[in-house]
């Protein structure tokens, strides 16, 4: 009983904690934001890859290409697309606030859901694939998109689009793009949180230690998997939308179908929180991210070389990541396990 | 739309167009060859998927810029380069892939690209981002009506010492007993232990071995194209495709892979436009998965 | 008595080598059959023919009167046909309870279902069919840190979890110490009375499958060599010298 009460008082005060941060910390408004969006890919790159067993490389296409549909959404309600992006954003271009912010909201739902409907087409086409050729052809297919985005003169080439920006106070401004991000995330928690716990969980489970078996015992696996990505395609679509408004200028290759910075930040996240355990995404995003804000500051000019070499020593020497350290110190914590092999041998004993 | 029509057009009225494209074509593919061999190489005997290939490449390309910048003649790169990628190729492996050998193949792949990404910006920080080539001053050939058809006779050294290189590492694989070694060990690495080979200087060698390839290969290419330290995941990508597409331990196959690649990219810049080079070269990875995946599929298998 | 598999004129090579060559059997309905034949006279092939594994290069497949050889493996095991591993697979980083409760029949499920948690019936049904096979003690460890007997009871419990029509066992009592071969044969038997499964056995135990079988095919060198009752086969001269590797 304590177990669950002390569980409802933790949620309760990071809930509380998560909705204080941005006013006791006004300063560090943007990297509060930035920590939600962390967290978001995080939390949903597991779902495909610590729960499932299909290490994408590639999720970060749904970023970029949410970003995009929630810009054009948003633009495109007030003006022509193609005239818009062919004066790149240049002062003409007025919004009123409730273009803004209708633009906004239509701009990132829609953003979600196409997202979740491109990843059913992708993962039919990639499913088949399995480890490294899987992470391969995700990654080709995100830099396919940026590539190809960045010629497509429509929606603004190689310059990018430049989205209005936020009407209002920019440090009120701030705090709404935090509470929209994080908003998102305690949305996708919650979601893979009861996710976890239900069949649907216990499946791609199954299907990450051994999809011959499970498609032997006739479960749906290409449905399973399909539906599981387009749920995480969904998060990180949206998230790539409220990005976009965020950023207000952003680019095909360096912002929206970044490969090696968030595209991989997300990877490296789980990996030091803890591939395919609940909290794991969420503990790496922060770990992570106060590294990487540290380096920023300290490393001047080569934290892109501690990041990549902190990428090395993770998949190196910290695979199982924090939680999985925890596991190993502390089983009592997870500890159904130990508990019942306990009781289990005195159920033996009982009956001999 | 109209300027593709046009491209294409082109290459209908004017056919000598097109040899002009695959001699282009061919001449690239022979270097895409070389650093695909390393990748298959690596890949066969430790099944390890180098997704920093493409930067063992451009680091030995730099090497030879630098050497030439110091004033040595240009040709000495491509040896120079053989031998000190050579050195950086033990030292990666004995801090790094040796670690992840033995895990499952995502580590690897992460791994590499982790890699990847340190030397890109290890590159960058050294030696700026502008892109660098050698000029070697040799003569241009030219050939066909109009002189349409252009060889500079550097370009021609360049896959004349490629094909060099690739010709004594298969002598060399085939014939001498650490050759022999690592083809046993890639066959079967509990057998090769059992036998007596000590499958970790294998291992070591190996990766020693590619790495040195492709910093030769990097070498040629500083002479007769041109390098960037954000380079390199295209050579990547252009080694996987390769790979893919040819199967590992299909030599002729590899060969046949490299040389399209080169002439398909060629094609594409003509008739797309240059900054879809890129875009080519992922959509053909993407491509060759595809129709691998559809011959699994007639088997009711999955590509592994 | 019907069929529920009726394979005819099966033929499957592996890159030059006949593994099976137009092979035609029948199981009937609630029996249980064997196939037996010497190493490399392709029971294996033959069984990954039938659950869908590969495609076949020549024949035809039917279960319960469907055509199946066009079905990949998951719409098989759909239509209520299972197969056991040479190698016993489990999920073994799930416990002995996990491993049971993935294995309720999804056919049976809509997605709505699946989004819910397991109920106490499926709980207790787990409980009782690790019980039937004696697991239950042990039903809360790693399944991957159960001895390799254990774990292929646990596979067979899993089978029965998911419940099938008709079920397909490759070796059920190989590796299994001899002392417990006696249970596992009269728990098979048991699943085929009780349950009503059919059963399709491949075995190189002799005392195991004559005890246990109706129906015997031999198979030899790819071919179909004999048919018949436990004891008709045990005096088929062609079976005794394909053992014995006479030409």
């Amino acid at each position: 009983m304590t177990m669950a009460r002390n569980k409802t008082m933790l949620y309760t005060v990071i809930l509380a904690f998560t909705f204080i941060a941005p006013f006791a910390f006004p300063a560090y408004g943007t990297q509060l934001a930035t920590l939600w969006l962390m967290i978001i890919v995080a939390l949903t790159w597991d779902m495909t890859g610590g729960q499932m067993g299909y290490n994408s490389l590639g999720n970060i296409f749904f970023y970029g290409t949410g970003m995009y549909v929630a810009a054009l959404i948003s633009i495109g309600q007030v003006y022509d697309i193609g005239d818009y992006t062919n004066a790149a954003g240049g002062g003409i271009y007025e919004f009123t606030d409730a273009q803004y912010f209708g633009g906004l909201f239509l701009g990132v739902i829609g953003a979600g859901i196409f997202c979740s409907i491109t990843a059913v087409i992708i993962g039919f086409l990639t499913f088949g694939l399995r480890g490294p050729y899987f992470a391969i052809g995700t990654l080709g297919v995100a830099i396919a998109a940026g590539e190809l985005v960045s010629n497509w003169e429509w929606v603004g080439g190689g310059q990018g689009i430049a989205l209005p920006v936020y009407p209002g106070d920019l440090d009120i401004g701030k705090i709404f793009f935090y509470f929209l991000f994080a908003t998102v995330g305690v949305s996708v928690f919650v979601f893979v949180k009861w996710l976890y716990s239900t069949r649907f969980g216990a499946a791609i489970n199954a299907i990450r230690d051994d999809e011959e078996k499970a498609d032997a015992m006739g479960i749906h696996t290409l449905r399973y998997k399909l539906i599981t990505w387009a749920m995480a395609a969904f998060f990180v679509g949206m998230a790539g939308g409220i990005s976009a408004f965020q950023l207000i200028h952003f680019e095909p290759l360096e912002s929206a179908y970044q490969t090696i910075n968030l595209g991989i930040f997300m990877v490296v996240c789980v990996l030091l929180g803890g591939k395919g355990t609940l909290w794991g995404p969420v503990i790496g995003a922060i770990l992570f991210h106060l590294f990487k804000e540290v380096t920023w500051n300290y490393f001047l000019g080569w934290q892109w070389v501690a990041l990549g070499a902190l990428i090395v020593v993770t998949v190196v020497y910290f695979q199982d990541g924090v939680m999985g350290w925890l596991m190993h110190k502390r089983p009592e914590w997870f500890g159904i396990r130990v508990e019942d092999k306990a009781a289990a041998e005195a159920k033996v004993e009982g009956r001999a | 739309m109209d300027q593709i029509l046009g491209n294409l057009s082109l290459l209908v009225e004017f056919p000598i167009v097109n040899l002009k494209i695959i001699i282009d074509g061919v001449m690239i593919g022979a270097l895409f060859v070389l650093v695909a061999y390393g990748l298959a190489l690596v890949w066969g005997v430790m099944n390890v998927k180098n997704l920093a290939q493409g930067d063992f490449v451009i680091s030995g390309g730099y090497v030879s810029w630098w050497l030439v910048e110091q004033g040595f003649p240009a040709l000495l790169g491509v040896p120079v380069a053989f031998i000190v990628m050579w050195g950086i190729g033990w030292v990666v492996y004995k801090l790094v892939i040796s670690r992840v050998i033995e895990r499952d193949l995502f580590t690897s792949l992460l791994a590499t690209f982790g890699l990847a990404i340190m030397m890109a910006q290890i590159l960058n920080l050294l030696f700026g981002s502008d892109t660098q080539s050698v000029d070697l001053g040799y003569d241009t050939l030219f050939f066909g009506d109009d002189d349409l058809i252009s060889i500079p006779i550097a370009k021609l050294i360049g896959v004349l010492m490629a094909g060099t290189l690739a010709v004594a590492v298969i002598v060399f694989m085939k014939s001498s007993r650490m050759g022999q070694a690592i083809r046993a060990t890639a066959q079967d690495a509990r057998a090769a232990r059992v036998m007596g080979i000590d499958t970790e200087k294998v291992y070591a060698f190996t990766f020693s071995l590619n790495s040195a390839i492709c910093g030769a290969a990097g070498a040629i290419i500083v002479m007769v194209w041109l390098i960037q330290p954000f380079y390199g995941i295209s050579y990547s990508i252009r080694a996987f495709v390769v790979v893919t597409a040819a199967g590992l331990g299909n030599l002729p196959g590899v060969i046949a892979a490299g040389l399209g690649i080169g002439a398909l990219e060629q094609y594409g810049a003509h008739i797309f436009g240059i900054g879809y080079q890129q875009a080519i070269a992922v959509l053909l990875l993407l491509l060759v998965l595809f129709i691998r995946l559809i011959q699994q599929r007639r088997n009711r298998q999955v590509l592994k | 008595m019907s069929s529920i598999i009726e394979v005819q004129g099966v033929s499957k090579s592996y890159g030059g080598v006949v593994a099976n060559h137009e092979v035609s059997l029948t199981v009937k309905s609630g029996t249980i059959t064997g196939l037996i034949g010497p190493n490399g006279s392709g029971k294996t092939t033959l069984f990954n023919s039938i659950v869908g594994y590969h495609p076949i290069d020549a024949g035809s497949i039917q279960f319960e009167g469907q055509e199946i050889s066009k079905f990949p493996v998951q719409k098989i095991a759909r239509l209520g046909m299972l197969r056991t591993f040479q190698q016993t697979r489990i999920y073994g980083a799930m416990n002995g309870v996990e491993n049971m409760l993935i294995s309720l029949p999804h056919r049976k499920m809509s997605i709505w279902d699946a989004l819910k948690r397991n109920t106490r019936e499926d709980y207790e049904r787990a409980d009782h069919l690790l019980e039937f096979v004696g697991l239950y003690e042990k039903r809360l460890l790693k399944s991957g840190d159960l001895s390799f007997g254990q774990q292929k009871l646990l596979e067979f419990a899993m089978a029965l979890m998911n419940e099938p029509t008709c079920l397909l066992l490759d070796e059920p009592t190989a590796g299994i110490n001899p002392t417990l071969i006696n249970g596992l044969i009269e728990r098979l038997k048991r699943a085929n009375t009780e349950f009503g499964i059919t059963l399709f056995i491949i075995e190189h135990n002799m005392r195991v499958i004559m005890n246990m079988a109706e129906s015997i095919y031999c198979l030899a060198h790819g071919e179909m060599l004999a048919h018949g009752t436990p004891d008709e086969i045990q005096n088929d001269q062609n079976v005794i010298d394909a053992y014995l590797g006479a030409h």
